[in-house]
C-alpha cells in the first residue's frame, strides 16, 4: 500500500449533478430545545442535526418555534425582501460602471435579518462582507449604504473602502476588513473587553465555511472556550467560498457546528433559510451570552445563490440548477407561505409591499447617484487619504501630502 | 530596565481601569523576563492575565478589547514570536482607524523583547523592527535604558494608536557595549538607570543625545546605541551619538540638524542589512543633508543571515566594526 492523497472536490455523497443528497437534515420541529444553561456535552447531538421551525407547507413546529407574532414576521419579510431590492439595484447599478465591485447575499438573508432582531443597542457585529441584512433590518438608511457602494462624496468611509465594507458603531457593525477570519477573534476580544467590565453587552462573531479554514477560527475558539466571553460565534455554512466547496474547508466528514465540542462550547445547527429557526436560535445563544452563560457556536445552514462578488461566474464551477435543487428553499418564500398560511398574508399584500420596497430603493438610488458614483461626481479629496492613518497626523505625512499637492 | 517596564504598566493600571495587561506566562508567572510580576496579583486577575499560545489571538483579542474602549497591553513573548500576529497587527491594528474612517480605533501596545546577546540563536535574539516601520498606522519604539522604557512605555499606553514597542532584552538586566567578556554592569551604575517613581512620560517621535560630538553623527536604537557609546571611546572619534528612541514617527530635526553640523554620518542597528531600518535612514539623510555630507553614509549591521548561535558574537555588530565604520566615515580611504 502506499498512501494516496484525497483531494475532496465534491461534497461527499453527492456529485456535481445529483444534487445535495448528501446534507444532514432534519424534519421540522425534530429537535428539542435544549435549556440556556446548557453544558456543551447536552448539545453534542445538535451539531449533527438540523434545527428547523417551518415545515414544507409552511407549519411551524416544535419547541424552537420563536412565537413571534404577526407583525414581527411581516417585519421580518419586509427586511428580506428589502435586502434582495437592495441587492439587485446595487448589482445592477455596478454592471452599469457605477462602482467597481459588489456583492449579494442573495439566498442568506434569513440570517443577518433574523439574528439582528436578537440584538440589544450596545451588542456589536463583527460581520463579513456578505452580513447586509443586519443594517437592514434595523432600518438603517439605504442611501448612506449605497454611498459607501458608489465612493461618493456622502460616503462616510470616504471612498477607502471597497463597496459594501461598511462600518457603523451606532447599528452594531463593526468596520469590515477584507482579510478573512481577523474579525473574529477580534470579537471574542470585544466580548471578554464587555465581561472584564461587567457590561451586558455581546458580541456577534461572523465567518463564511471557507474562512473556518484561518488560524484566527481556530484561536477564536480556544479563546472563548478559555474566557468564556459573551459572544456567538456564527459560522454561515454557505457551501461555497468562491468556487471551492465546504468539503475543501474541512467540511466532508464534520459538520462545522462539531467543532465547537472539540473546544466545550456548546454550538446548534441551524436552517439558515428558516426565519424563524435563525430567529429562535439567535435568542438562545445571545441569551446565554447575556446571562454570563459564555459563548455558543452557530452552524447557518445555507445556500449562496449569487455568484461570489461581481467579479466572479458560478457557471464555471457549479451546474446553473445547483441553487434551484439546495432542498431548504428560499428564505423570503418559505417565511411568506407561512405567514399565507395562518391567514396574515396575501399575495396581493407581498406584490404591494414588493412593489413599496422597490420604490424605496429607488428613491434611495437616485439620491444616493445625485452625490456621485466611483467614476463620476465629486468624491472625497485625496488630501484625505492622509487623515485617520494616525490620529494626529505625523510630520511624514503632512509631507507626503503637500508633495501630492494639498 | 525590567523593574521600569513592569512600573510603567504598573502606573497606568493604577490610573486608568482600562488597562489590561496579558501574554503567554504574564499572569500568574509575571512574564518569562519577569515584566509583570506582581501586576495580577495587585490589579486582579481580569486586569492581567495569561493567554493561550497563540500570537495571533493574543494581538486579536487587543484588537477588539481596544475597540471596546480598554488599552490592552500585550506580550509576545520574544519578538521572533510575532509573525502569527502580522496579520492582526499590519492588516487590523494598523489600519482600523483609516478604513473606518475614525469610526473605531485600535489603541493597543504590544510588547516584545527583542535583539540578540543572549546565546537565543535564530528564534530568540531578531530584531524586526523594519518589518513595522514599513507599516502605516504603527508606530515603533526601541527604548535603550530604563527612564526611557517607563517613560515611553507609558506615553506608549496613554497613545490613541496601536504602538509597537519593542525591548532588547540584551539590556533587561544592564547597559551593554557590545564586549561580552567584560564583567555585566548593573543599570544602577548607569545615568539612566535612574527610574522616578510614578507617572511620567517620555514623549514619543523625539530622539534623545546620547553623547554630542562634530566629528560624525551616528544614528542608532536599542542596544546599538551603548555600542556605539563604546565605540566612539575607544577610537576617539567625536561622534554625536542620536539614540532615535521612537522609529515611527522619526524625529527627522535633531537627524538633520546633527548631520548638517558634523557633514557625516553611520547608521547602526542589530537587524539585517537589506531593507533594513538603516537604509530608510540613510536614505533620508541622503535627501535632507547631501549637500553638508563629506563621505557616504554607512551603515553596519547585522550580517543578512538568520541569527545564528555558536557565532553570536561574530554577526552581532561589535564596537569594534561601528569603531571601524566611524573611522572610515572620518577617512574613507582607511
Amino acid at each position: 500500500m502506499t498512501a494516496t492523497l484525497h483531494i475532496p472536490k465534491l461534497p461527499a455523497g453527492a456529485s456535481r449533478e445529483s444534487g445535495h443528497s448528501h446534507l444532514i437534515l432534519s424534519p421540522a420541529g425534530a429537535i428539542e430545545r435544549p435549556a440556556t444553561n446548557a453544558t456543551a456535552a447536552e448539545t453534542r447531538d445538535l451539531a449533527y442535526a438540523l434545527i428547523r421551525v417551518l415545515d414544507p407547507d409552511g407549519k411551524a413546529k416544535g419547541p424552537w418555534d420563536p412565537g413571534l407574532d404577526a407583525d414581527a414576521l411581516r417585519r421580518g419579510l419586509k427586511t428580506m425582501q428589502k435586502t434582495r431590492a437592495y441587492d439587485n439595484r446595487m448589482m445592477r447599478m455596478q454592471r452599469q460602471g457605477q462602482t467597481s465591485f459588489y456583492m449579494q447575499c442573495t439566498g442568506e438573508e434569513a440570517i443577518a435579518c433574523a439574528f439582528q432582531t436578537a440584538l440589544w443597542k450596545g451588542d456589536m457585529n463583527f460581520p463579513t462582507y456578505r452580513q447586509q441584512g443586519l443594517l437592514i433590518a434595523q432600518d438603517w438608511p439605504l442611501v448612506d449604504m449605497m454611498c459607501q457602494v458608489l465612493s461618493n462624496e456622502k460616503d462616510r468611509m470616504k471612498g477607502r473602502q471597497l463597496p459594501v465594507f461598511y462600518s457603523a458603531p451606532e447599528a452594531g457593525f463593526f468596520s469590515i476588513s477584507g482579510n478573512l477570519g481577523t474579525q473574529y477573534i477580534q470579537a471574542v476580544g470585544w466580548a471578554m473587553a464587555s465581561a472584564i467590565r461587567g457590561d451586558e453587552r455581546v458580541a456577534a462573531a461572523w465567518i463564511g465555511d471557507g474562512a473556518t479554514a484561518e488560524s484566527d477560527f481556530h484561536a477564536s475558539l480556544v479563546f472563548a472556550a478559555v474566557y468564556r466571553p459573551p459572544v456567538v460565534l456564527n459560522i454561515v455554512n454557505n457551501q461555497w467560498a468562491i468556487s471551492t466547496p465546504q468539503t475543501v474547508a474541512g467540511g466532508e466528514y464534520a459538520t462545522f457546528a462539531a467543532r465547537a465540542h472539540g473546544y466545550g462550547i456548546p454550538s446548534l445547527r441551524v436552517d439558515g433559510n428558516d426565519y424563524l429557526a435563525v430567529r429562535s436560535a439567535a435568542d438562545w445563544a445571545v441569551g446565554r451570552a447575556r446571562a454570563g452563560l459564555g459563548p455558543s457556536l452557530i452552524e447557518w445552514l445555507t445556500y449562496r445563490v449569487a455568484p461570489h462578488s461581481t467579479s466572479d461566474d458560478p457557471s464555471k464551477y457549479r451546474p446553473k440548477d445547483d441553487p434551484a435543487a439546495w432542498p431548504l428553499g428560499d428564505p423570503i418564500d418559505r417565511l411568506k407561505t407561512h405567514l399565507i398560511s395562518g391567514g396574515e398574508w396575501s399575495e396581493e399584500r407581498h406584490l404591494q409591499m414588493t412593489s413599496e420596497i422597490e420604490e424605496e430603493v429607488t428613491a434611495a438610488a437616485q439620491e444616493a447617484r445625485s452625490y456621485g458614483t466611483l467614476h463620476e461626481g465629486p468624491k472625497a479629496s485625496p488630501a484625505t487619504m492622509f487623515d485617520d492613518v494616525y490620529k494626529d497626523m505625523p510630520r511624514h505625512l503632512v509631507e507626503q501630502r503637500q508633495q501630492l499637492g494639498y | 530596565m525590567i523593574e521600569a517596564i513592569r512600573d510603567a504598566m504598573a502606573v497606568m493600571m493604577e490610573r486608568d481601569d482600562r488597562v489590561v495587561v496579558f501574554g503567554q506566562d504574564v499572569g500568574f508567572f509575571g512574564g518569562v523576563f519577569r515584566c509583570t510580576e506582581g501586576l495580577q496579583k495587585r490589579f486582579g486577575e481580569t486586569r492581567c492575565f495569561d493567554t493561550p499560545i497563540s500570537e495571533t489571538g493574543i494581538v486579536g483579542i487587543a484588537v477588539g478589547m481596544a475597540a471596546y474602549g480598554l488599552r490592552p497591553v500585550s506580550e509576545i513573548q520574544f519578538a521572533d514570536y510575532m509573525y502569527p500576529a502580522y496579520d492582526q497587527i499590519v492588516s487590523e491594528a494598523a489600519r482600523l482607524r483609516f478604513r473606518s474612517a475614525g469610526d473605531f480605533s485600535a489603541p493597543l501596545v504590544v510588547r516584545m523583547p527583542c535583539g540578540g546577546g543572549i546565546f537565543g540563536a535564530q528564534t530568540h535574539s531578531q530584531s524586526p523592527e523594519a518589518l513595522f516601520t514599513h507599516v502605516c498606522g504603527l508606530k515603533t519604539i526601541v527604548p535603550s535604558n530604563p527612564n526611557d522604557a517607563k517613560g515611553l512605555l507609558i506615553a506608549a499606553i496613554e497613545d490613541d494608536d496601536p504602538v509597537i514597542f519593542l525591548e532588547p532584552k540584551r539590556l533587561y538586566n544592564g547597559p551593554f557595549d557590545g564586549h561580552p567578556d567584560r564583567p555585566v554592569v548593573p543599570w544602577s551604575k548607569h545615568d539612566l538607570g535612574e527610574v522616578p517613581d510614578g507617572y511620567y512620560a517620555v514623549p514619543i517621535g523625539k530622539a534623545a543625545i546620547r553623547r554630542a560630538g562634530s566629528a560624525v553623527t551616528v544614528l542608532a536604537y536599542g542596544t546599538m546605541v551603548h555600542v556605539a557609546e563604546a565605540a566612539a571611546g575607544e577610537t576617539g572619534v567625536d561622534a554625536e551619538i542620536i539614540d532615535l528612541r521612537t522609529l515611527v514617527p522619526l524625529d527627522i530635526e535633531t537627524i538633520v540638524t546633527s548631520v548638517e553640523k558634523t557633514g557625516r554620518c553611520v547608521v547602526v542597528h542589530e537587524a539585517t542589512r537589506t531593507s533594513g531600518f538603516g537604509a530608510e535612514l540613510a536614505a533620508e539623510v541622503q535627501e535632507r543633508c547631501f549637500y553638508h555630507l563629506e563621505t557616504p553614509v554607512r551603515r553596519v549591521t547585522g550580517w543578512d543571515t538568520p541569527y545564528p548561535h555558536a557565532q553570536e558574537w561574530d554577526y552581532f555588530p561589535s564596537p569594534q566594526r561601528v569603531g571601524q565604520a566611524l573611522l572610515q566615515a572620518m577617512d574613507p580611504l582607511l
